[in-house]
């Protein structure tokens, strides 16, 4: 009974987790079909913001949940304006410049942090069930994510910034004729991805040594889940995490980790050669 | 039909004779470690950058077949007394599962993001497959994969037939050299057939192609094959070079260095991708001898403006420059002939 | 006793819960020259697909011949093979290439490499292409577009013709000598052609198959189907002359 338990967290965790890392992104490629493979360094940036601040005596919630967003969005707008808003329409181009801004970040940051793995520890310590030792921040991390996730939804549903978001998910012409200028649009949203991907840096941040490279894993996790996700923002990134978390786990628990981790990728392969337009091109499609 | 040659140009005899004559007598008069290391990679540049220039395949994974090669040599050079047979399977082994997964694509009519996400994964899935063989539970006959800590050791090249004669320093740089004289002659070859033509109008039009009556996926399966058999030589020649083969031919590091590489060089020619990577290359060997300036933050932000302001890389650039001045001196030589022969026959109407 | 060339069997195509084509029997002979005409939706363009393979994602039923091959669940390619040329709704030619090329591309498919050539010569002067030969076709006018895909659809010398809206976007004298090409066309092979254009339908004196909501309202000669007070109806509403 304990053990179902733990095994149940550990399958939510690992979804949370990939929804963490990939909001960002999703927002970004759903609504402006931008693959910002940046994405990975914009939550490691996230990472550092709030290590630096919590090493400064700044409160850690504070430096995670407000600080990290808001100085990786400040990032991420000016890569917009400098680098991605040239590139509109070009995908692969897209991937190729994010691709450079990625090296250049990573670059950017040993030069000024070092090769050093930077930490701080989590601020919710851990709890037992039966007897396992489980980690408590792990819960923090999936509430904030549910309620990340909820937040989403809502303004994308129910407030005009999202109308008008989900406007330009269709097209520049539906934005202009709602009144609004499209290339503004695309500039807030995707300042509002990296803030997102800033938010879920600086979240995971008390989780492991942060070092200038972690952007890659991040990324490459999150690539293959938006992709295969599909289209949709929120309804694609929850299916795909889903999938990849349930089948991950289950079959960490039954061997190793490490198979598990290529049962991941195994499947993710599948799914795109079933589902080419990922999930939500198929399933869910007219959903946010 | 001449002057219709689907944008091939005539072979550059002149210069490739220099080259030639370049490659094979450095040698004489410098070290070859690091040219040799060179031509690796302008052979794996090459490979890339034939299937995606030429056929538009673009592939975020093609180290795996480049890792694939150093991978199935070491292996099969422990297990086989002779290299011979290893070099041709380190060819064919990357060669027959690029086909598997190409004809999976290609025939499910993946494209574009989705064929990268897919490469990529493969990519992904050697690379933390590898890492985890340690220990001695992962052995292929005599080859223990070694985990995240690869393998050494191994026999490396000798001559065919004689293995006491091993291929190492300048010879092993010979042997690459000649390589990719060779590889570079199979793609002219490639590109001026009916097939690289065919392949040329697929990336043109792959719908309209079809409607044609070719099948597709069958084409595109092909040119990926072969794109990952001249990659798997690649590597395979980079295991000899290393004498160590370790999972990091499979990272997300390798696979972006040799995208770039092409395109920083040029999509669409041959030339390109190889100066792309002797040209990168170079400058990441210098930039490694120091700590000051950090070798990825150079690279992205070349990467970053080429994309933004020669996004088909250097050669075209450079191509499409002699052109307009080619142009410009043709008008200017037109207008010159005019008013040379009105000045010559002044009872003309004025 | 002139074979049939293209001939559906009850053929119904749906698309997860629209009928597009509904239960439609159709057959066309050797050297026939048939119009499709139809209000948008009518089913035309999904029609058109299914005897070209390029349906995807359909659920059909019903029999698709092509040259008495049973072809309904072919592949494109293998369709095309048997004699099958296709210009397309949005002109689709190889932009980056030139002329010559896209036309030896198409000629190549069928013929070998010296054939080919000749092929293409003979096309070119055909349909006086001479002047824009060497061009890139993404550098030409819709127009001359045009007539460089219909000349990609002859250079496989096809059995059989499939044109659809070739007269879109085009002048009034590139359509009169669109209209010869069509008839030379005719001369070798069966074309169906789908237009819009009822002056440009006229002009080809074919017979006519005019479809509406999926199904065949009425098939005829051209002034028999076009003063029909159903298809008046369907197309011009009662108000029409």
């Amino acid at each position: 009974m304990d053990y179902a338990a733990v095994v149940v967290l550990d399958i939510v965790y690992l979804i949370a987790f990939l929804v963490l890392i990939s909001a960002g992104l999703a927002v970004v490629f759903g609504m402006m079909r931008v693959i910002n493979l940046a994405h990975g360094e914009f939550v490691m940036l996230g990472g550092y913001a709030t290590i630096s601040c919590a090493n400064h005596g700044i409160n850690i919630y504070l430096a995670m949940l407000v600080i990290a967003p808001i100085v990786v969005g400040v990032i991420g707008l000016v890569v917009e304006r400098l680098i991605v808003r040239f590139l509109y329409g070009r995908m692969i181009d897209t991937m190729l410049a994010t691709w450079g801004l990625s090296l250049l970040l990573i670059g950017l940051v040993t030069l000024i942090f070092g090769n050093t793995a930077m930490s701080i520890p989590a601020p919710i310590s851990g709890y037992a069930i039966g007897r396992f030792q489980m980690g408590g921040y792990n819960l923090f991390i999936i509430a904030i994510t549910a309620l990340m996730v909820f937040a989403l939804w809502m303004v994308l549903r129910y407030t005009r910034v999202g109308l008008i978001a989900r406007g330009a998910m269709q097209s520049p012409e539906v934005v202009a004729s709602l009144g609004y200028n499209p290339s503004t649009v695309y500039m807030l949203t995707f300042t509002a991805g990296a803030a997102l991907s800033g938010l879920a840096g600086g979240i995971l941040a008390p989780l492991t040594g942060l070092l200038p490279s972690v952007g890659g894993i991040y990324i490459a996790q999150a690539f293959i889940t938006v992709i295969t996700g599909g289209a949709a923002v929120i309804a694609g990134t929850l299916t795909a995490a889903a999938l990849f978390g349930t089948v991950d786990q289950l079959v960490a628990f039954a061997s190793t980790p490490v198979i598990g981790e290529l049962a991941l990728l195994i499947l993710a392969i599948v799914l795109l050669r079933l589902m080419p337009q990922g999930i939500t091109g198929r399933f869910f499609r007219n959903s946010t | 039909m001449t002057g219709s040659d689907f944008g091939a140009g005539r072979m550059p005899w002149i210069w490739f004779a220099v080259a030639a004559v370049a490659l094979l007598g450095l040698p004489l008069v410098a070290r070859t470690d690091t040219p040799a290391l060179l031509a690796i990679w302008c052979l794996f540049a090459l490979s890339l950058g034939l299937m995606w220039g030429y056929a538009g395949i673009l592939s975020f994974g093609h180290a795996a077949y480049y890792g694939l090669g150093a991978y199935t040599f070491a292996v099969a050079s422990f297990n086989i007394p002779d290299t011979t047979v290893p070099l041709l399977l380190a060819i064919a082994v990357p060669a027959v599962v690029a086909a598997v997964i190409g004809a999976m694509m290609f025939y499910g009519r993946i494209s574009d993001v989705y064929l990268g996400v897919i490469t990529l994964v493969v990519t992904l899935i050697l690379n933390r497959f590898m890492n985890a063989t340690a220990g001695d539970a992962y052995r292929i006959g005599n080859a223990r994969l070694g985990g995240f800590n690869g393998m050494p050791a191994f026999p490396t090249l000798n001559v065919p037939g004689d293995p006491a004669a091993a291929i190492y320093g300048d010879g092993l740089y010979y042997v690459i050299a000649v390589s990719l004289l060779l590889a570079y002659l199979l793609a002219r070859w490639i590109l001026t057939s009916d097939f690289g033509r065919i392949l040329i109008g697929i990336r043109e039009n792959e719908q309209r192609m079809e409607l044609l009556g070719y099948n597709v996926p069958a084409y595109k399966t092909a040119i990926f094959t072969i794109s990952a058999g001249m990659a798997g030589l690649a590597g395979c020649f980079f295991a000899n070079y290393a004498e160590i083969v370790t999972p990091g031919v499979f990272s997300l590091g390798q696979t972006a260095e040799v995208l770039i590489w092409v395109i920083v060089g040029g999509l669409g020619t041959l030339i390109g991708p190889i100066l792309g990577a002797v040209v990168l290359g170079v400058l990441k060997l210098e930039l490694g001898r120091q700590q000051l300036i950090d070798n990825s933050l150079v690279l992205g932000a070349i990467l970053i403006l080429v994309v933004l302001f020669i996004p088909n890389g250097f050669v075209p650039f450079f191509m499409q420059w002699r052109r307009r001045l080619a142009r410009m001196q043709a008008q200017r030589r037109r207008v010159g002939g005019v008013r040379r022969r009105r000045l010559a026959m002044p009872d003309a109407e004025a | 006793m002139s074979e049939t060339v293209v001939e559906t069997q009850d053929l119904s195509v749906r698309f997860g819960g629209v009928l597009a084509v509904n239960s439609v029997s159709f057959s066309l002979r050797e050297r026939e020259l048939r119009c499709l005409i139809g209000p948008n939706g009518a089913g035309k363009s999904t029609f058109f697909k299914s005897v070209t393979g390029q349906l995807r994602g359909a659920q059909t039923s019903g029999r698709v011949l092509v040259v008495g091959e049973d072809v309904t669940t072919w592949r494109t390619h293998h369709i095309i093979r048997l004699g099958v040329g296709v210009k397309t709704q949005v002109p689709s030619v190889m932009n980056g290439l030139t002329v010559l090329e896209n036309l030896w591309l198409s000629a190549r498919r069928t013929l070998g490499h010296a054939e080919a050539e000749a092929v293409v010569d003979e096309v070119v002067s055909e349909l006086r292409l001479q002047g824009l030969a060497r061009h890139r076709v993404g550098e030409l006018a819709h127009g001359q577009r045009q007539l460089v895909e219909i000349g990609i659809v002859l250079a496989a010398k096809p059995r059989l013709v499939l044109l659809d809206e070739p007269a879109a976007g085009i002048t009034s004298t590139e359509m009169e000598r669109l209209v010869a090409i069509i008839k030379r066309i005719n001369q070798a092979a069966a074309v169906i052609v789908v237009d819009h254009d009822m002056h440009f339908v006229r002009m080809l004196e074919g017979r006519i198959t005019v479809f509406h909501q999926g199904a065949v309202l009425v098939e005829g000669a051209a002034d028999t189907v076009l003063s029909d007070a159903r298809v008046r109806e369907v197309y011009l509403g009662n108000r029409a002359r």
